[in-house]
């Protein structure tokens, strides 16, 4: 699914992070956030997932085609695997959580509690997650994360796949995934203000706004 | 919408999920008073419906900080804040599970516990009526309570604050409901200022809880 952003300001508690965003991702694309750390990649995805509204500007989509994944993994440990997914697919609807076990090679886990889960399988289990949502746009903060290289392709396959049925992603993360059809956005010319840097400065402001 | 209420209760009953923790404060109050107040029967009983009020109050308010807090720790509030269930109607879910957890439980061990405190019979269905038609207003308030405290780390004290003045109501025309029909006046009145309570916390603070909650977590 196409979506895109004009103009967009969005804000972390009280401090305006990013300022003028914007871009446009076409149905089977990806776009990739590149910045360093504190730069506003988990802002905008907090954004486009319509967790905080923007300061102004605009979404040209519907933060309800939107799922979110998060740097936490939102599992419950006292819960099985299946559990927790059956949970997610209750929630959004989703009958059948098969293909997401099979995409992340969950099956010998499913009896399992989440809470004796290695961090790189919990991992895989929060992943999993977003085929249950059945929303066309992932936003996806950090997905990498404690993935070994073969979950990283099992991961990567399962995004390209998403792509391939025509939805698309956005995606902050620091490796390289090769996707078939991925742009990079680099976030550092629309940050509102330096890190550190006293905000009610007139010359800082008028620098880098 | 039934699967958020079934986790809750499953996480409930699951080790560490704290079912269990308001009845067994509840249970040591009362057993615990007589001792404290001496075996008086006469004063005992005087005592009584205030004494279980108090401490179904307490019991509710001790498992508060747990409705959002854990959730919202381990990033699933995020997650059910994205997800196609309104934050209103998770947050309705939440007050029925803490009251099936906590509410019910109590109004279903009162008339027993009151045995204890030498209440006499005639007030049992009163105190029975008055719970269940009370606790499920401390629940919604106590939810409102937890949802705008959900950001902050120890949070506990900040509910019991904020919520305790919210409680007051209830807690008055509840012990007032027990105590006349202990007395055998009628008591249909404070039972009426009950219901109203519970209505109109369930009617309003659904959307007080989500809004707070999209504050928190912003």
């Amino acid at each position: 699914m196409k979506f895109g952003v004009e103009n967009l300001a969005c804000r972390r508690g009280e401090v305006t992070v990013l300022t003028g965003v914007t871009f446009e991702v076409a149905a089977g694309e990806a776009l990739i956030l590149r910045a360093p750390n504190g730069a506003g990649k988990t802002t905008l995805l907090r954004c486009l997932a319509g967790l905080t509204p923007p300061v102004s500007g605009k979404l040209g989509f519907s933060t309800e085609d939107v799922a979110y994944a998060a740097h936490a993994d939102g599992l419950k440990a006292q819960l099985s695997v299946e559990e927790n997914l059956q949970f997610w697919a209750d929630i959004f609807g989703t009958r059948d959580i098969t293909p997401a076990v099979e995409t992340f090679d969950l099956e010998s886990l499913l009896t399992r509690r989440a809470q004796d889960l290695s961090a790189g399988q919990k991992r895989r289990l929060s992943l999993s997650r977003l085929m249950l949502t059945g929303r066309a746009i992932w936003a996806l903060d950090e997905p990498t994360v404690s993935l070994d290289t073969e979950n990283v392709a099992r991961f990567a396959a399962a995004i390209t796949a998403h792509m391939a049925a025509g939805g698309s992603a956005i995606l902050a993360t620091h490796i390289d995934l090769g996707l078939p059809s991925a742009r990079t956005l680099d976030l550092s010319p629309y940050r509102a203000i330096l890190q550190d840097a006293p905000s009610d400065d007139p010359f800082l402001d008028e620098a880098f706004l | 919408m039934i699967a958020l209420l079934r986790r809750d209760l499953r996480l409930a009953i699951r080790a560490g999920g704290g079912f269990g923790l308001g009845l067994a404060f509840f249970l040591i109050l009362v057993v615990l008073v007589p001792f404290g107040v001496g075996p008086n029967s006469d004063i005992l009983s005087r005592i009584a419906p205030g004494i279980l009020w108090v401490g179904a109050l307490l019991s509710c308010l001790l498992s508060l900080d747990r409705i959002f807090q854990l959730d919202y720790e381990d990033g699933t509030l995020d997650l059910l804040a994205t997800a196609p269930l309104p934050l209103e109607a998770a947050a309705t879910l939440k007050a029925l599970s803490h009251w099936l957890t906590t509410g019910l439980p109590l109004t279903i061990a009162a008339p027993f516990l009151g045995v204890l405190l030498s209440m006499p019979s005639g007030a049992t269905f009163w105190l029975v009526a008055s719970l269940a038609l009370g606790t499920p207003a401390l629940s919604m308030l106590g939810t409102f309570g937890a949802a705008l405290t959900v950001g902050l780390k120890r949070g506990g004290l900040l509910v019991s604050l904020l919520v305790l003045p919210l409680y007051m109501p209830t807690l008055i025309f509840g012990a007032e409901a027990v105590r006349r029909g202990a007395e055998g006046l009628p008591a249909t009145t404070a039972l009426l200022f009950l219901a109203a309570i519970t209505a109109g916390c369930a009617a309003l603070l659904p959307f007080a809880s989500a809004a707070a909650l999209r504050m928190n977590l912003r």
